[in-house]
């Protein structure tokens, strides 16, 4: 039941935002201190974890080569798969970062009696994991046009892109569609594919949960709960943030302060949980390593002083059998005493 | 323990309880406390070899006694619980994989069902997801904000000694072939994993003796199997009088030899047991035909390293008398056999170890005059490297038909395929020694199977277990045993060597397994050589 207890703590969320901004006076604490507090939390908060990681050293060169390193002129280097240069390493965490390369491997295998086990392509877990980060991202970015003022000609031209098949008033963004659907395609996938099922937690559904009920409110806000949503308000509470002048005028409906509460809550969360994956895959030696280790050496900072089994003692204990075998030794035996 | 028939495993691994084939378990995992039962866990170390190990500068190695993973006792240190964090501690800070591994997975299960593990026995805990969980949550528990406030709810638990023994289970059925961390979108590598598991166990005297045994031997004698000077050399003539018989060739390979200008290093299996042998004398054959001046090393005459499998420390010791013996002999660089571990720790370790090899010269093949640029400063060249430029200089004279009785396939090492990146140069050598074929590609190249007695886990206690591991790579050879008429499973490991040879007796005993320079060996023609009709190769019984 941990989905279900993630179900709860959402609602739990939306009520503590729906009923307590309805307060008077407390406007100003959902509005103003919750986004500080949580913008705070957040960038400290994955700065410390991604400085904690970077504190490690990489003491081996481990990266994972999945294609020909670069070896002999006849015979073809993979220079994505076993990147030799710092070019190659770059092209291969982009394409990794920016299209989940790795997951577009993706197989499923079956066992059949025979037994017979065969491998299949599968690309579910890509294409939602797409739909949903790409989703986000534009959303994320999106958003900025409330927070800036005048609105940089980018985010226009996302915001118009987005909506650009105007279906309804005020026209649907896909992305929007593309974040709730995502998140509800993950979070099904967990509760189907047996083998993530068992292996989920509720921190794997919670994370879901949140983001999907930020995609709905935000969706609510836009095309069904408008009464009470004074555009202009908000935006001049979102520039207010950031210039650090924040002013509420007039009343701000409360699904509001629920959209933003949840989303505070989202950045709180983020750095103490496996939604760093953001910063981590960065910095993960399996793939952000050259393949040349044999070319160029990588150096250890904590290198231990170990000596091998010093070849004099081994010598030492085997001379004699050595020697008998003709084999090379540095000390001759010594001589045997002539006992007469 | 007895192998059950294989009627038998046929039918348990599709119908048995397992996760992988569609039965969920009723319990969660960490309600689930591990079992061990004679067939299911590999001999601990004996106390022996442990105390050895010891007592040797550079290693620690405590707790030696006698002990059983069926006892309810292990007889760990009385502050075994605090040992193992403090271990973990040290570990965080040491290894920065290590602490994104345990952050940054987001259990999205694209690794579930790429081990072999998993596949050959369905047990949950076997996927690697799971594996690093166990060590996830303790991390979480004590290492992380989340995991003190929520406790399990946030997937932490506290370390028991039940849990130290579902690690002992669980690190002992991987093989760190690292085929997840293919698949995985952080790239997050499960052999990571299993190293620090067993880094850990050894700090409160967990372990297995088919690791440490090899490991002190490797150490005292220079090579795992124990072999003494003499005898490495008896074993090494014997096969000299064995191509003498075959081929009228007479070789005499030199030991310890001072100024030769190549020091060759292989797995000590391939002078030791079949058919690594015939392995063995390729190479003999190979280095004949050209006039190689090489040397082989009683001392360094270990090419694997089951430091590998036991903590970076052993592994730093033990490869550390390639380079001790290269500087000693005076030699230009380093040849190194087929092996794949051997050849993880030599591309990704041993220079950063025990480099820099300052003493010795970027490879150049005296043969052809290619210099080995990609081995500039380890120095270091494989065998299928210097073979496949050998080939492509036209410096063989390579019969092909001398391999007709070969119909064969290759199987990739894990480590030289993931770790390394070599996987085209032992193609490039059989398409000129032999007839051959691929097996279906999702089982080869970076998403080669493991043989599935990896790392140290070839010891025939377990061989159930090794025989379900293993049917991920036994059925891809059935695959094009049947479809192509392959009779030979060819690969460039000793151990590969060894453990396909007991997985291809079980579930496909049509196929034989070989070393690439046996194929090499067979098909090669020699002046002055008076071979009459071998048909079996450098196999052929006179």
């Amino acid at each position: 039941m941990k989905y279900a207890f993630s179900f709860l703590a959402v609602i739990a969320l939306i009520l503590i935002a729906g009923v307590g901004s309805q307060i008077a006076g407390m406007p100003y604490f959902f509005g103003v201190f919750v986004p500080y507090v949580a913008i705070a939390v957040f960038l400290v908060g994955f700065v410390y974890r991604v400085v904690q990681w970077a504190k490690s050293p990489v003491p081996f060169s481990i990266q994972t080569t999945c294609g020909q390193g670069k070896s002999l002129e006849f015979i073809k280097h993979n220079r994505l798969e076993a990147p030799d240069t710092t070019a190659e390493v770059v092209a291969r965490m982009l394409l990794e970062i920016f299209t989940f390369r790795s997951l577009f491997r993706n197989t499923k295998s079956e066992i059949y009696d025979g037994p017979k086990i065969t491998y299949e392509s599968s690309k579910w877990l890509w294409l939602f994991g797409i739909v949903f980060h790409y989703s986000f991202l534009i959303v994320v970015i999106r958003h900025m046009r409330l927070f800036l003022n005048p609105v940089p000609e980018v985010v226009a031209f996302l915001d118009w892109a987005d909506s650009m098949f105007e279906i309804g008033t005020p026209s649907m963004y896909m992305t929007t569609a593309g974040l709730i659907a995502g998140a509800a395609l993950l979070f099904s996938r967990r509760l189907v594919n047996r083998h993530v099922r068992y292996i989920s937690l509720a921190n794997d559904y919670f994370p879901l949960v949140l983001i999907f009920a930020i995609g709905v409110t935000g969706a609510l806000m836009r095309h069904f709960l408008r009464d009470g949503i004074d555009i202009v308000a908000i935006k001049q509470l979102a520039v207010g943030l950031v210039t650090f002048h924040p002013v509420i005028d007039g009343e701000i409906g409360a699904i509001f302060y629920i959209h933003v509460f949840l989303v505070a809550s989202l950045l709180v969360y983020f750095p103490f949980s496996k939604l760093m994956h953001l910063g981590g895959v960065f910095l993960s030696p399996t793939r952000n390593m050259k393949n040349n280790s044999r070319a160029v050496r990588h150096t250890n900072p904590w290198n231990p002083d170990i000596k091998p089994h010093s070849y004099a003692g081994y010598e030492d204990e085997f001379r004699e059998f050595m020697v008998d075998a003709g084999i090379p030794v540095e000390k001759e035996l010594p001589a045997q005493k002539d006992e007469a | 323990m007895a192998v059950p028939k294989l009627e038998q495993l046929s039918k348990s691994v599709v119908q048995g309880p397992s996760l992988a084939t569609g039965a969920i378990p009723t319990k969660d995992w960490m309600d689930i406390p591990v079992h061990f039962h004679e067939g299911n866990y590999a001999y601990p170390a004996k106390k022996e070899k442990v105390e050895y190990l010891n007592s040797q500068k550079g290693l620690f190695f405590p707790n030696a006694r006698e002990w059983s993973p069926e006892d309810d006792d292990w007889k760990l240190p009385e502050n075994w619980k605090e040992i193992i964090l403090n271990g973990l501690k040290e570990r965080l800070d040491k290894f920065r994989s290590l602490k994104i591994f345990m952050d940054c997975c987001v259990r999205c299960g694209a690794c579930a069902d790429k081990c072999h593990f998993f596949l050959g026995t369905g047990d949950p805990k076997n996927m690697p997801v799971l594996r690093a969980e166990l060590l996830r949550s303790v991390y979480r528990n004590d290492f992380t904000l989340a995991g003190k406030i929520l406790g399990r709810m946030a997937g932490a638990r506290e370390m028991t000694v039940g849990v130290l023994k579902e690690w002992f289970m669980y690190s002992y059925q991987c093989t760190e072939c690292r085929r997840c961390s293919v698949f995985c979108p952080y790239g997050i590598d499960t052999a990571e994993v299993t190293m620090m598991l067993r880094e850990l166990l050894h700090l409160v005297g967990v372990g297995i003796n088919w690791i440490l045994e090899p490991a002190s031997n490797s150490n005292r004698t220079g090579n795992h199997m124990g072999l003494q000077p003499h005898t490495f050399k008896d074993n090494v003539d014997f096969l000299t009088d064995d191509i003498e018989n075959l081929t009228g060739i007479r070789i005499t390979p030199t030991f310890n030899r001072k100024g030769a200008e190549v020091l060759f290093i292989t797995p000590s299996a391939d002078v030791f047991a079949e058919p690594g042998l015939y392995t063995a004398m390729g190479y003999l054959l190979l280095f004949e035909a050209i006039g190689l001046d090489y040397t082989w090393s009683t001392y360094a005459s270990e090419g694997g390293n089951f430091g590998l499998f036991t903590n970076n420390e052993t592994m730093k010791k033990l490869n550390a008398k390639m380079y001790a013996e290269a500087k000693r002999l005076g030699v230009k660089w380093i040849l190194g056999g087929e092996c794949g571990h051997m050849w993880r720790v030599l591309h990704q370790y041993m220079d950063t170890m025990n480099g820099p090899a300052d003493f010795l010269e970027i490879p150049k093949s005296p043969i052809t005059g290619t210099v080995f640029d990609n081995a500039a400063s380890t120095k270091m060249v494989h065998i299928s490297e210097f073979t496949a430029d050998l080939i492509k200089n036209g410096k063989l004279k390579l019969d092909k038909s001398r391999n007709s009785h070969v119909k064969a396939t290759f199987h990739d090492s894990c480590n030289t395929s993931r770790a390394m990146g070599l996987l085209d140069e032992p193609r490039y050598i059989l398409d000129h020694v032999v007839d051959w074929v691929e097996m279906p590609e999702n089982t080869i190249r970076e998403q080669t199977f493991c043989c599935g007695s990896g790392t140290g886990l070839n010891t025939d206690e377990i061989m159930e277990l090794r025989m379900r591991s293993g049917l991920p790579r036994a059925n891809a050879v059935k695959y094009v045993h049947e479809k192509h008429d392959v009779n030979m499973l060819s690969c460039v490991c000793a151990i590969d060597r060894a453990t396909l040879t007991s997985l291809m007796n079980y579930w496909n005993p049509d196929v034989r397994v070989c070393g690439v320079t046996e194929l090499v060996g067979n098909a090669l023609v020699l002046e002055g050589e008076t071979r009459g009709e071998l048909d079996d190769g450098l196999r052929t019984m006179l």
